[in-house]
């Protein structure tokens, strides 16, 4: 393998990684206040159907974005209503939110499934693009690889720097308190939900308008499902969020590689790599039940109704 | 807010029963609004839907074909979910059985015996069971949310069967199609209705109906389960003991999974192809809440799920709409019974008049 093969290979594995660092990101803001909502895969494929619908036919790449954190805010505001309002179980809440959206999604994309769209192309910075080894590794990615990248250190500052990631903290530690000092519980907890679910969104649009530019029936792919893995292996830290991402960006992209290397495995084994790994590191994260239970948020996946605590 | 919920002393029995019935006629009136929306006559997409396809002795037995594994699933399901053990992997439970089971009938090819069907019932059996072993242990002995794994497995399994379809099980006479070769009359399920598909296979499902009652309304482990899905720190004071009860569920909904897997291959398909189910064990986690994880209340819901497929299935032909509809009103009705079960332990009171 020469140095172009090993930085084509960490270019694609950033950019694997980033529809997971958006939706992953997302989840660990609403597991933070202390709601659980599986409906991650759900979100995420409308999204990137509503993203290519709005982008293929408005010609607006940008507005296919928009659309699709639109998308996943409406998805999250129907597992709020539910969860939130009316203080439904999040488990089963969030799996019909994610059953929903796959349908949802099929019935929206049926007309657009041989629809070909240019996609978001990555930026050129005159002179820094150029740069040999360093312009294709930091330089080279379409503006939504940066926007997520940018998330990080914005959320990082919001959660702990910032009076209202404290108290939205506090609200996931315990609502009850929260309540009683006078913080409107459901009120942010429904801000929260809104948050992740255009998080979600913008991750299934980058797969749909930037990672492939096409719509393809179910093309998440359990993606929602690993955001939520990373949360539980990132003990609800983002810069392991991040980390996590990358690395499963990396299981991702090394599928591809690995046959190019001349190693004779079927294909569908290979693409079991992504889900495999998924559960070796949550193997390898629970065995301490004890980092778990510290750092989960301590209300996560509880109702909470003023009158009833 | 015009409403305002108020707990109730008690939760209420009556809405227990009520709020399925609720659901289904939001259900019900938000189709006719999407119906309206997509510019079709309510009233002709609602014949098209629910009644057009089972007017007829065939279609009644098309229902029964598609209700059976949801029930079948659902039933093992509601065994883990009463615990709070959240096995979700139930469709690629159903796969591995089916693979396990198709490995049979492909291995008996030229055999013609009475034993390869109940050969590949057991094969299926086992075969869901060792995939819902996997969650359950790593469960049991490193904390790791059976959820996720048991997810993530569902994938697994699709891919291993789009392995053995496409390479080694390939059917040699198939033209390239991915799929095994046609099972032999040895490895069929007989017909039990004439004129209809409908195949042995439904007896399983009222077998396993009768079991899980019995187990749910007699044993005594079925009441230390229910203990621990409803207050696990009771349960463990007790002395119930926690590991049995993920055990138990998981495997439960394993073996159901597994069987549905066999019944499909050796049912309706006939052979080992891709895909093999459209999404039975998702759907019957929503079987197995509309039917309150009742083993009577799952056979209604199943019958209420199928007639759903069936719906989307005629509504693609005869309204030109995308079949993947169903899969919409099976989310809706999900969500809209989570959302009237508020009601079993709150009542709506009105906020004006009252001091809010």
């Amino acid at each position: 393998m020469n140095a172009d093969t090993v930085i084509l290979i960490l270019v694609a594995t950033i950019t694997a990684g980033v529809p997971l660092i958006f939706s992953a990101l997302g989840e660990l803001v609403v597991e933070k206040s202390g709601v659980l909502n599986l409906g991650v895969e759900g979100m995420m494929i409308v999204g990137a159907i509503s993203g290519f619908m709005v982008a293929a036919e408005s010609g607006q790449l940008w507005l296919g974005v928009l659309a699709g954190a639109g998308a996943g805010m409406l998805m999250a505001l129907i597992f709020a209503f539910i969860t939130l309002t009316l203080m439904a179980n999040q488990v089963a809440t969030g799996l019909a939110l994610t059953i929903f959206g796959i349908g949802l999604s099929a019935y929206m994309g049926q007309a657009y499934s041989s629809v070909a769209l240019e996609g978001i192309k990555s930026l050129h910075i005159p002179l820094l693009s150029d740069l040999p080894v360093l312009g294709q590794l930091l330089f080279s990615y379409d503006p939504l690889v940066y926007l997520a990248l940018l998330l990080f250190p914005l959320l990082v500052w919001f959660l702990y720097h910032s009076r209202g990631g404290l108290v939205l903290r506090a609200i996931g530690e315990s609502p009850t308190s929260a309540h009683a000092l006078g913080y409107p519980v459901i009120r942010i907890r429904y801000l929260a939900v809104l948050f992740g679910g255009a998080m979600a969104g913008i991750g299934g649009a980058y797969l749909s308008l930037a990672y492939t530019p096409l719509w393809s029936e179910g093309m998440t792919a359990g993606r929602g499902w690993i955001a939520l893995a990373l949360v539980v292996f990132a003990t609800w830290r983002p810069g392991r969020v991040l980390l996590g991402a990358f690395l499963f960006g990396g299981v991702t992209i090394a599928q591809f590689h690995v046959q190019g290397l001349g190693v004779d495995i079927p294909s569908q084994f290979l693409s079991m790599l992504p889900y495999l790994a998924t559960i070796a590191v949550l193997v390898l994260i629970s065995r301490n039940a004890k980092t778990i239970r510290l750092n989960a948020p301590a209300s996560l996946g509880q109702a909470f109704h003023r009158e009833v605590h | 807010m015009l409403f305002k919920l108020q707990p109730r002393p008690q939760p209420s029995q009556r809405m227990v029963w009520l709020s399925p019935l609720l659901a289904i006629a939001l259900m019900l009136l938000v189709g006719m609004v999407i119906f309206t929306l997509l510019g079709q006559s309510p009233i002709k997409a609602f014949h098209a839907f629910f009644i057009e396809p089972i007017n007829d002795m065939y279609g009644l037995g098309e229902l029964l074909i598609k209700a059976s594994p949801l029930a079948l699933i659902a039933l093992g399901l509601s065994v883990g979910f009463r615990a709070n053990v959240w096995n979700i992997g139930a469709e690629g439970q159903l796969t591995i059985g089916a693979i396990a089971a198709g490995g049979v009938a492909l291995w008996f090819y030229e055999t013609e015996s009475l034993w390869v069907l109940p050969l590949m019932l057991i094969a299926g059996a086992l075969g869901g069971m060792l995939w819902a072993a996997i969650p359950a242990l790593l469960r049991t002995r490193f904390h790791t949310s059976e959820i996720l794994v048991s997810l993530m497995l569902v994938y697994v399994a699709q891919l291993l069967l789009s392995w053995l379809v496409h390479g080694p099980w390939r059917d040699p006479d198939g033209f390239g199609f991915p799929q095994s070769r046609q099972f032999t009359e040895s490895a069929i399920l007989p017909i039990m209705l004439e004129g209809t598909r409908t195949h042995a296979g439904i007896w399983l499902t009222l077998i396993a109906l009768v079991m899980v009652f019995v187990f749910m309304r007699w044993s005594v482990v079925a009441f230390q389960m229910r203990v621990a899905g409803l207050a696990p720190r009771a349960a463990d004071y007790a002395g119930f003991n926690a590991k049995r009860t993920i055990w138990i569920g998981l495997l439960t909904g394993g073996a159901a999974a597994g069987i549905a897997g066999m019944n499909e291959i050796a049912g309706p398909i006939g052979q080992l192809s891709m895909p093999l189910s459209p999404g039975y064990g998702f759907a019957a986690i929503i079987v197995a809440f509309v039917g309150r994880l009742h083993p009577i209340g799952i056979l209604l819901a199943s019958l209420l799920m199928a007639l759903l497929y069936l719906g989307g299935e005629s509504a693609q032909m005869q309204l030109a709409l995308p079949a993947a509809v169903s899969g919409v009103f099976q989310g809706l009705l999900l969500f809209f019974l989570l959302a009237t079960d508020v009601l079993i332990h709150f009542r709506l009171t009105p906020t004006w008049g009252s001091k809010a």
